[in-house]
């Protein structure tokens, strides 16, 4: 983390002073921050769009921090591992119905295939496509291994709450959930972006680690969604040390690239299971008026 | 509750654990079922025809926010395969029960269940109206005080999920056989959840759900 406390060059002592020495704080800007406009975001952060697009969400996450927005069907989210040591534990959960939620044993066997990549399908427990990676110069994530938690990380770092040095993953994504009105029963498993597993044969898991510096993942949501990212370790990293870094983030509006994935032009053709997934999702929408 | 007590064949020689049996009830084929097992206690579950799944949550009786996860079990063994000697472990890490005897050598816990929802997307809209697991678990859970919120991915007794090298998956066909069984011992007092899978779209039943028989017994040191 960067932020730093710096000694008043004023007073305190009057509530005058106070809000001097508050104000003067304003527009100061550190390396890990959300930029508000997202326009402001340095370039780095705001490279890469399409010509005419504008950023709805720039933000650089820490390492052992955590972020939540709810974003608009048709966003595209794009995720860089910028200094290639982060590891995303990600939540998602449908906007104005929480209740539905990303579901990852049908996200693995649905699509029937366990490591997530371009083209694979994010599916909520109600059987609707939540989200599509539409890009991904990683793919070594992680369907499998789930969240660190406090135990673990008391048990290896020292601590694990999120105040500590070292927070938890499952303690972090329940706040982002706790945030959204919702608790602890409503943190289901995570999916972990930029930190890799495998499964062998015989069933065992390795863990792959990171693909290096400047990876990145696109997704392209379906449905009206509110992300819950925590950027924190791997529960299979086995460095002795709380060791990671921070996860670039940028979103903008993309509304016409739902219909380049339907028709197979943004990320390969659909699988059957894909495509019914995106049909329930605009059966509902289409339902609800809510397109 | 859809069961049935039999004392025939005798619970505790079919249990795969010695003790005084305390629990011996029968899941109807498609149906759902629940029990408190206390710590200490070893739950048997008896394929009684072969190869039929057995969906499985687990909640810790006192406080149903610990509950089986089925990542945390994942990380801490290193294996997607369950058969002795794993440990069936809560969100926060804790053991909640533990495989102490199995007589097929591989179970799956990455599959999760299935839903009148998730039929759609592998099997098609007419299988929408099919009864499937998630509705086993919310019915049985409501008794509990548990709701949707407190389904997370489960266990899949008696089920084969192989992955291959490239990350393909797939339900195959099983590997039990009738009579064939799995023990778990209680580290606490533990709420276990089932649905006796009624899907009949994939081998997981072999394309025929059967009723199971959960047998509890404790040991006698216990008593």
């Amino acid at each position: 983390m960067t932020q730093t406390i710096e000694t008043p060059t004023t007073g305190t002592a009057t509530t005058a002073g106070a809000r001097t020495h508050a104000r003067e704080q304003h527009g100061k800007t550190v390396d890990t921050m959300r930029f508000v406009p997202a326009a402001s975001a340095p370039q780095h952060l705001l490279a890469g769009m399409p010509d005419g697009a504008s950023p709805t969400w720039a933000e650089s996450l820490a390492f052992g921090r955590y972020t939540t927005m709810a974003l608009a069907r048709g966003t595209r989210i794009r995720l860089t591992d910028t200094a290639g040591d982060a590891c995303v534990h990600t939540l998602l959960y449908r906007t104005g119905a929480l209740h539905e939620r990303l579901n990852l044993a049908d996200t693995v066997k649905v699509p029937w295939q366990a490591y997530p990549a371009t083209g694979h399908p994010l599916l909520s427990d109600a059987g609707r496509l939540m989200a599509t990676i539409v890009a991904d110069t990683s793919s070594r994530h992680d369907a499998l291994t789930g969240a660190t938690t406090l135990a673990g990380n008391t048990a290896r770092y020292g601590a694990g709450t999120v105040h500590s040095a070292s927070p938890a993953a499952r303690e972090l994504l329940t706040l982002g959930a706790l945030k959204n009105g919702l608790g602890t029963r409503d943190v289901a498993p995570s999916l972990s972006l930029f930190k890799g597993v495998t499964v062998d044969p015989a069933g065992s898991i390795t863990f792959t680690g990171s693909a290096g510096p400047g990876a990145a993942v696109e997704l392209l949501l379906q449905m009206d969604a509110v992300l819950v990212l925590a950027n924190t370790a791997h529960p299979l990293d086995a460095r002795r040390d709380f060791t990671g870094s921070a996860v670039d983030i940028t979103a903008w509006h993309a509304p016409q690239d739902l219909a380049e994935l339907e028709a197979g032009r943004l990320a390969g053709p659909l699988s059957p299971e894909h495509l019914q997934a995106l049909r329930n999702t605009e059966h509902d929408l289409t339902a609800r008026d809510a397109r | 509750m859809n069961t049935v007590t039999s004392t025939r064949p005798d619970a505790a020689e079919t249990a795969l654990a010695a003790g005084t049996v305390i629990l011996d009830e029968f899941v109807e084929a498609r149906g759902p079922w629940s029990a408190v097992v206390a710590a200490g206690d070893v739950l048997t579950i008896v394929d009684l025809e072969g190869n039929q799944a057995v969906d499985c949550l687990l909640y810790a009786a006192a406080d149903t926010t610990v509950r089986y996860s089925a990542p945390a079990t994942i990380a801490a063994q290193q294996s997607i395969v369950l058969t002795t000697g794993s440990v069936l472990r809560a969100d926060t890490g804790a053991p909640l029960m533990t495989v102490v005897a199995d007589e097929v050598g591989v179970h799956d816990t990455i599959g999760g269940a299935c839903s009148q929802e998730s039929n759609t997307l592998r099997y098609g809209q007419h299988t929408r109206e099919q009864h499937a697991c998630v509705e086993n678990f919310l019915i049985e859970g409501s008794r509990w005080g548990l709701g949707k919120r407190d389904l997370v991915s489960n266990i899949n007794w008696f089920m084969n999920v192989p992955v291959d090298p490239d990350g393909a998956l797939g339900i195959v066909d099983g590997l039990s056989a009738p009579g064939k069984r799995v023990a778990l011992r209680a580290e606490v007092d533990t709420l276990v959840l089932v649905s006796n899978c009624p899907q009949v779209n994939n081998p997981c039943n072999g394309f025929n759900p059967t009723p199971v028989r959960m047998i509890v017994t404790r040991p006698e040191a216990a008593l």
